[in-house]
C-alpha cells in the first residue's frame, strides 16, 4: 500500500527555551482573558460589585461614625475607596486561580499538561491572566475617582493614576500567585472557596481597608504588621489620598476663634489643647512608601515562586 | 497491512510498571510499536489501558521501568517525547468557551507550529474530520461525536510521529463509531503515522494491524488479530435440541475425539471447519435438533480463552461510576 508521508516543517520542532516560556505565557494568558471577555456576566458583575460594596457599605458606616458621636466630618467612603481597590484587586486575583479547578476538572488542563510548554509558564501565563481582569476591575474602578463630587482626579492629579496603576499590578500579581499555588494542588471544588475565604477574610480585614489600622488593640496590631496586604492598601491609601481632605480635625472651630488661639500666648495654647477632646489625630498612609514597595514586592516574588513550585508538581 | 519498508520500532517498551499504593495498574509490560502501524491495547475497564498510555505521554511518573517513543526517553527526554505525539484523551479536553479554530490556534500556538502554515494546517485538519463548516462555532455547541472528531483533528495539528487514542469511540452512536474508524484509517494512509489505540470493544480491535490484549495490568497476548484468532482454535458449533442429555450422550458416542465446550443452555463443541462440518453431522444425528448456529472464533473468544472470562461490558451508568472509582482511587493515591 502506498502511503503518503506529509513532509514536517523543519521548525515545528525546537525553538529556544526562553522562546517556549515566553509563548507559553502568551497563549495562556489570552485563552483566560478570552473567556474572561466574552463571559457578559463576568464583566458586569466585574463592575457592579465594587460599587456595591463602596457605596451601601462605605454609606452606611459613614452614617452609623455620625450616630455614634463624631461631631466632625468623616467622609468615610473617601476613606474606604482606597480599600475596596485592594480588596477588589485581592478577592478578584485569588479566585481567578479557580479556572485552574475548572480546567482540571473539564480537561482542558491535561491538553496544557501534556504540551512542550513548560509548567512553569504555564503558571506565570495563569497569574498573567488572573491579574489582567483584576487590573481592568480596578482600572474601572478608578474611573469614579474622578469625578468631581467623589475624589476629583484631573490632569494634576494625573500622576496619581500612574502611580497606582504600577501598584495595583504588583498587588494583583502576588495575590494570583497566592491562588495559583493553591489551585495547582488542591483538586476540590467545594474546597477551594471555603480555603480561600478563611484564608483571605483575616488578610482582608487586617489590611486596613474597612478600617483606619490605628488605636487598635495591640494583638491586633501585631497581626497588621505582619500582614502584606495591609502594606499595600496603605500605599493605595497613600497615594489616592494624598492632598485630600478625609476627617476634619477634632473639633470644628471658627476661623475667628482659630486666629486668635494661635496668636495666643503658648501658656493658653497649652491650656486650650488640653480642653480639647483627645482624638488620635488619623493617619492616611502609616509606612513609609519604600517600606510599603519593599514588602510587597517580596511578598510578590516569594509567592510567584512558590505558585510555580507547586504548578510544576501538578500531575 | 504493514507499511513493509519501515520495520523499525517506534515505541520501545520495557518493563513500564505503575503502582497506586498497593493497587498494582500495570504490571511490568514490554512491548514495542512498529512505525506506521496501528497498534491497539485491547482489554477491559481497568485494565491498565489509560494508566500506560499516561507514562508513555509523560503525564504519570512509571514506579518502574522504562519506554523510549520516537528514541526519545519518556523519563529524561519529556518535552521531546510530547513534541513527537498526539493525544486523544477518553475524556473530553477542549475548551467548551472557544470555538473549535481557536481550540486548534492554540494548540499549534503551544506546539509551536510556524505561524505561516498555521492556518492551512488547520483548515486541512478540519477538512479532515468534516468540521469545515462548523469551525467557527463554540465547542459547547457542539455533540460529543464531533467533539471527538475535533479532538482527533487537533491531535493530528503538530504532525505528531505518533498519534495516542485513549478509547476514542467511547460513548458514541454506532455511526458515529464508524465514521471515527474511517478517519483513523485514512489517517494512516494520508499521514503515515504511527497509532496506538486502546480499546474495550472487540469488533474494533479488528482494524488494528497488531494487538496488545491486556488484562489485570499485564499483557497477555500480542499478534494480529488474525493469528490471535486462529490461536483460539476452530469453528465452534452451538446446538440446540429437544432434549440435551440424549444428545450430549450420542455426541460423546459419535464423536469421540471432539471436546464438548461446557455450556448450561445448549451443546457447545469446537471443529475444524464448520461450514463442511454441520451438513454430515445433522444427517446422521439422532436426536431432533431444534436450532444450529455456527460460530467463527472472535477476540472475545480470544479473551475468553486467555483469562477464563468476558470483556466485561458494562451499561453507560456502571461504566462511568467504574471510571470515577479508578479515578478516586488514583487522586487517593497520589496524596
Amino acid at each position: 500500500m502506498e502511503s503518503i508521508t506529509v513532509e514536517t516543517p523543519e521548525r515545528v520542532i525546537g525553538g529556544s527555551g526562553l522562546q517556549r516560556f515566553l509563548t507559553g505565557i502568551y497563549i495562556i494568558w489570552l485563552r483566560d482573558f478570552k473567556r474572561f471577555w466574552r463571559d457578559k456576566i463576568r464583566r458586569i458583575t466585574a463592575f457592579i460589585q465594587p460599587l456595591v460594596y463602596l457605596f451601601l457599605l462605605g454609606t452606611g458606616l459613614q452614617a452609623a461614625f455620625t450616630v455614634f458621636g463624631a461631631e466632625a466630618e468623616t467622609k468615610y467612603v473617601l476613606f474606604m475607596y482606597p480599600g475596596i481597590l485592594g480588596m477588589t484587586i485581592l478577592f478578584t486575583s485569588v479566585f481567578s486561580a479557580m479556572s485552574i479547578l475548572w480546567d482540571r476538572e473539564f480537561g482542558f488542563l491535561k491538553e496544557v499538561l501534556v504540551s512542550p510548554v513548560p509548567r512553569s509558564s504555564v503558571a506565570v501565563g495563569k497569574i498573567f491572566g488572573g491579574a489582567t481582569t483584576a487590573c481592568l476591575q480596578g482600572a474601572i474602578l478608578m474611573v469614579i475617582a474622578f469625578f468631581p463630587w467623589f475624589l476629583g482626579f484631573s490632569l494634576t492629579t494625573l500622576w496619581k493614576v500612574l502611580m497606582l496603576i504600577p501598584i495595583m499590578i504588583l498587588i494583583s500579581f502576588g495575590m494570583t500567585s497566592v491562588g495559583v499555588a493553591i489551585g495547582a494542588r488542591l483538586k476540590s471544588f467545594e474546597a477551594f472557596p471555603l480555603l480561600m475565604n478563611l484564608l483571605l477574610l483575616p488578610l482582608f480585614f487586617l489590611s486596613g481597608a474597612m478600617f483606619p489600622l490605628q488605636g487598635l488593640p495591640g494583638w491586633m496590631t501585631v497581626l497588621t504588621r505582619i500582614n502584606p496586604l495591609s502594606y499595600s492598601v496603605d500605599m493605595l491609601r497613600g497615594i489616592a489620598l494624598k492632598g485630600v481632605q478625609v476627617v476634619s480635625t477634632g473639633v470644628s472651630i471658627s476661623p475667628a476663634l482659630r486666629d486668635y488661639i494661635t496668636k495666643a500666648p503658648p501658656a493658653l495654647r497649652a491650656e486650650v489643647a488640653k480642653l480639647a477632646p483627645q482624638v488620635p489625630k488619623f493617619q492616611v498612609q502609616e509606612y513609609p512608601m519604600w517600606l510599603s514597595l519593599v514588602v510587597v514586592i517580596g511578598f510578590s516574588l516569594v509567592m510567584l515562586v512558590v505558585a510555580i513550585r507547586q504548578f510544576s508538581r501538578t500531575e | 497491512m504493514n507499511n513493509g519498508s519501515n520495520d523499525e520500532n517506534i515505541i520501545e517498551v520495557k518493563g513500564l510498571a505503575k503502582n497506586f499504593n498497593s493497587l498494582v495498574a500495570v504490571d511490568s509490560v514490554s512491548f514495542d510499536v512498529k512505525a506506521g502501524e496501528i497498534f491497539g491495547f485491547l482489554g477491559p475497564n481497568g485494565a491498565g489501558k489509560t494508566t500506560t498510555i499516561n507514562m508513555l505521554c509523560t503525564l504519570l511518573k512509571p514506579t518502574s521501568g522504562g519506554a523510549t517513543v520516537h528514541g526519545f526517553d519518556i523519563l529524561t527526554q519529556k518535552n521531546e517525547v510530547r513534541e513527537s505525539i498526539g493525544l486523544v484523551f477518553q475524556d473530553p479536553s477542549l475548551d467548551d468557551k472557544l470555538t473549535a479554530r481557536e481550540n486548534l490556534e492554540f494548540h499549534m500556538v503551544v506546539y509551536r507550529v510556524p505561524r505561516d502554515v498555521r492556518e492551512k494546517r488547520a483548515r486541512e485538519v478540519l477538512d479532515m474530520v468534516g468540521l469545515t463548516r462548523r469551525a467557527d462555532d463554540y465547542v459547547e455547541t457542539y455533540s460529543g461525536g464531533m467533539k471527538r472528531r475535533l479532538e482527533i483533528a487537533r491531535g493530528l495539528l503538530h504532525y505528531p510521529k505518533v498519534l495516542f487514542l485513549d478509547e476514542p469511540t467511547i460513548g458514541l452512536d454506532p455511526q458515529t463509531r464508524n465514521y471515527i474508524w474511517d478517519y483513523i484509517e485514512e489517517l494512516k494512509k494520508r499521514e503515515g503515522i504511527t497509532i496506538f489505540l486502546t480499546t474495550h470493544y472487540m469488533e474494533e480491535a479488528e482494524h488494528c494491524d497488531r494487538i496488545a490484549i491486556i488484562d489485570l495490568g499485564k499483557i497477555i497476548a500480542l499478534d494480529t488479530p488474525e493469528e490471535l484468532k486462529s490461536e483460539v482454535g476452530g469453528d465452534i458449533v452451538k446446538l440446540v435440541t429437544a432434549d440435551d442429555e440424549k444428545a450430549e450422550e450420542e455426541f460423546k458416542k459419535k464423536y469421540p475425539d471432539i471436546e464438548m465446550i461446557p455450556d448450561p443452555e445448549c451443546l457447545c463443541f469446537e471443529v475444524e471447519k464448520g461450514e463442511e462440518f454441520i451438513p454430515g453431522f445433522i444427517r446422521h444425528f439422532g436426536v431432533e435438533i431444534l436450532a444450529i448456529n455456527l460460530h467463527r472464533p472472535t477476540l472475545d473468544d480470544v479473551f475468553l480463552k486467555l483469562t477464563g472470562k468476558e470483556i466485561r461490558e458494562e451499561g453507560a451508568d456502571g461504566l462511568t461510576n467504574l471510571r470515577s472509582f479508578i479515578k478516586m482511587s488514583a487522586q487517593k493515591a497520589r496524596r
